[in-house]
């Protein structure tokens, strides 16, 4: 009886520490007989999917958050994110490496090779030189050494001979590298495929406590270290790790994915809708105008100035100045301004007087002579147009400045008409026109240089009016039409923020939500 | 050319050299006359440039004219080297690349575009770029309105959906404020009326004047409607702000435009004449 009462109690005992063990959440290490983390729980529900709106070669893994994350042990310092490589992508460095420290070998050989040929030369004829030489001769590691010129020469046509030896080998092993490049790349899918024999999981990053996404993005060019083949098998890991990077979670894997880029970027809606909304109300203003309905435009006084302007120029017998701006032929504004330039010089030609297109950028130049051309052709005075009264000055700001201010004080123009970009020399420029007793007239969209054509100049296009500007000259349909659909896309602006507004103030943010844009 | 002239341009001469001289004892060292060469002729670029604002003169004349000069042909090799040498050479040929010794990057490793090594498809700017040279043959001379089209066109349409959607879609977006920050009641406001930066009142005046900012500015630009009656005061409004807007703006850069003076006159009394520490 008192032996079963033992066995009983020993019993007990026994599944009571183990029970206690079970559930310790410190174990004591056997060696140094410190306190040892358990390893935290594994990360749940993790996927992996091509990451949206992109050009592809990248994923995007979510996962949701180990249960010690905040919670329970609370012991997750970070997520460690692997892949799974194929041994064949160590191919692929190798032969990537070979290939681009051959080149670089190459490339310095024929850079030296002159070179050292120069330094020895110069050394044969005067030894002197050995304290100005220009090469890097090879020395021994000897603290005591003493270059000679003697020492020098030797040593340098031995690195001629080597250069002349080797460059030629270097050379010729550039091209079978490229091509065993090519080759080992070609079988990069079929290595992938082969998941999980020939490779290796290796860690791409960490991802912090807390996170539940991380995305893998790769390079595009397979000629990239960090590439990522598209529509290729891939496999990810996730491991919850400690402060001691050596007790971590159980690894979850995923996969297989595979990444492609998309045609249509979704997160861009809003966009698409607005241009949808500017393509319909083009079209119809457009037609309306082509069918002869009268577009209202309300008068812009910097624009009426314009005619007046190249009136008085005639009378004094004097050119007109016209200046595009420092702006390339893919602004706006430099766009809106051809528009503009177009018209003047219509006048010009009709009024028989002469004008002056100094130009800061060569393509804007070969615009700004057809746009001269073909206007003196429209008003029947084709032989009054002189190519060289369009021209090109220098595409450095404040020489073009200096140029220009030249060609104010010396020409004397009647008028100046400053259109498109304008940046620093905005004042520079118009207060030069103020002191050569010129008329003024400037448009532009930079909101910076606005202020100092408004102090120094007689008419003064804010914004919008510059590309209203060419409509209102032109009063062609097309034109028209864009102005008119400019001013209704206004009124939704206006209807849409006035919405938003009330949305933002009632709480009620999925109108806002709607018109985001991401990426 | 006038006795006072001739007076005039030997007397600057004598200035020049005796500057160059007196830097050049004043810098010592194994440059000296170099560096003092290039010191003396800065000084007097700038004065040249600066005596545009007594008028027109010959001094100022040979400045614009070398700085013109040597500008464009600085830019005319900037563009050469580093766009056809630097870009396109690597790109196309390998004997191209050994000729200009730059490091071939092609070499069949690109991806394929339509069945066709990528590097092909850097032919397409070649031509456009001949074909705007066409422009210097008289009978080939429409030629160029190829490329100028194209560059023109893609550039227009490429800038329609970045301006529609960082100047258009994301502005609109941010008119969506709250008119009423924080609000508890006419009597907790007034309760609380405090012209601090971070306060109630000051946020609420902020979201107010971006929101009525907008809506006049943009009634302000609104070209089909006569500007009379609420709609001209709602225009005039607009343009108000518009105005103060650019007062702010005209104070501000007009400061940066001083400190460009400060750095030009420090150059002058610290680097040249030395008499400024």
């Amino acid at each position: 009886m008192r032996h079963k009462l033992k066995l009983v109690l020993v019993l007990v005992l026994c599944a009571w520490t183990t029970a206690a063990a079970q559930t310790d959440t410190v174990l004591i290490d056997p060696v140094s007989a410190a306190p040892v983390l358990p390893p935290p729980l594994p990360v749940t529900n993790l996927q992996a999917q091509d990451t949206d709106n992109d050009h592809g070669h990248a994923i995007t893994l979510t996962w949701e958050k180990s249960a010690d994350d905040g919670a329970g042990r609370n012991s997750v310092l970070a997520y460690e994110i692997f892949r799974w490589f194929p041994f064949q992508m160590d191919v692929v460095d190798a032969l990537r490496k070979s290939v681009s420290e051959t080149r670089d070998a190459v490339r310095a050989f024929r850079i030296d090779l002159p070179r050292a040929e120069h330094a020895l030369r110069e050394l044969r004829e005067d030894p002197g030189k050995l304290r100005t030489l220009r090469f890097n001769v090879a020395r021994p590691d000897d603290s005591t050494f003493q270059l000679t010129a003697d020492y020098a020469i030797r040593a340098l046509e031995d690195t001629i001979a080597f250069i002349r030896e080797h460059g030629p080998i270097l050379k010729n092993r550039i091209k079978p590298l490229q091509q065993d490049l090519e080759k080992a790349l070609a079988e990069l899918p079929q290595a992938y495929a082969d998941y999980p024999r020939d490779g290796e999981w290796r860690s791409l990053g960490k991802a912090l406590v807390g996170s539940t996404s991380y995305t893998n993005t790769g390079a595009k060019e397979s000629t990239d270290k960090d590439f990522i083949p598209d529509y290729t098998d891939l496999y990810y890991r996730v491991e919850a790790i400690t402060v001691d990077e050596s007790i971590r979670s159980e690894a979850v894997t995923v996969g297989p994915v595979q990444s492609r880029g998309q045609w249509f970027h979704a997160g861009r809606v809003p966009v698409l809708g607005f241009v949808l909304m500017f393509f319909v109300f083009t079209l119809t203003f457009v037609q309306m105008a082509k069918k002869g309905a009268n577009l209202y435009v309300r008068p812009l006084s910097g624009i009426e100035a314009v005619d007046d302007a190249i009136g008085r120029a005639t009378e004094m017998g004097r050119p007109i100045l016209y200046l595009l701006g420092l702006g390339d032929a893919t602004q706006v504004s430099t766009i809106a301004s051809f528009s503009v330039l177009g018209r003047v010089a219509k006048r010009v030609a009709e009024y028989q007087t002469s004008i002056i297109v100094p130009c800061y950028d060569p393509v804007v130049m070969a615009v700004a002579q057809e746009v001269v051309k073909s206007s003196y052709l429209d008003a029947g005075r084709s032989d009054d147009y002189k190519q060289e009264s369009v021209f090109f000055v220098t595409n450095y700001q404040f020489a073009y400045v200096a140029a220009v201010n030249g060609i104010m004080l010396r020409e004397r123009p009647a008028t100046n008409i400053y259109m498109g970009k304008f940046m620093a020399e905005s004042l520079l420029l118009a207060e030069t026109g103020t002191l050569a007793g010129s008329i003024q007239i400037a448009g532009t969209d930079e909101i910076a240089q606005i202020p100092f054509f408004i102090v120094a100049c007689d008419y003064t296009l804010i914004g919008e009016e510059l590309y209203a500007a060419s409509a209102y000259l032109g009063r062609e349909p097309v034109l028209l039409g864009s102005l008119k659909a400019q001013d209704w896309a206004k009124v939704v602006i206006m209807a849409v923020a006035l919405i938003g507004m009330l949305g933002t103030a009632l709480g009620w943010p999925a109108f806002a939500q709607l018109l985001q844009v991401t990426g | 050319m006038s006795r006072l002239a001739v007076v005039v341009f030997v007397l600057i001469c004598a200035a020049f050299a005796l500057s160059w001289a007196v830097r050049a004892g004043v810098t010592g060292g194994d440059h000296a006359l170099r560096e003092a060469f290039l010191v003396t002729l800065s000084a007097f670029m700038t004065l040249a440039i600066m005596s545009f604002m007594y008028r027109d003169n010959p001094y100022y004349k040979f400045a614009e004219h070398l700085f013109v000069g040597i500008s464009a042909a600085y830019w005319m090799c900037v563009g050469f080297w580093s766009t056809i040498v630097g870009n396109l050479v690597p790109r196309i040929s390998e004997n191209l690349s050994e000729f200009f010794k730059v490091p071939y990057s092609g070499g069949g490793l690109d991806f394929d575009l339509f069945f066709l090594p990528y590097r092909y498809f850097y032919m397409i700017p070649i031509v456009l770029g001949i074909l705007l040279l066409m422009r210097l043959v008289p009978k080939a001379g429409w030629l160029s309105r190829w490329p100028l089209a194209f560059i023109v066109g893609t550039f227009a349409g490429l800038n329609l959906i970045r301006y529609l959607q960082s100047d258009f879609v994301n502005q609109i977006s941010a008119t969506f404020v709250p008119l009423f920050v924080e609000w508890h009641g006419f009597g907790d406001f007034i309760g609380q009326l405090s012209l601090a930066a971070d306060g109630q009142f000051v946020a609420m005046m902020t979201n107010l004047i971006i929101f009525l900012g907008v809506l006049c500015g943009l009634i302000y630009f609104f070209f089909s409607k006569e500007h009379t009656g609420w709609f001209g005061g709602a225009s005039r409004l607009g343009i108000w702000i518009l105005m103060i807007t650019f007062g702010a703006s005209f104070g501000y850069t007009v400061m940066g435009r001083i400190s460009l003076l400060v750095g030009r006159l420090t150059f002058l009394f610290r680097d040249w004449l030395g008499i400024m520490s």
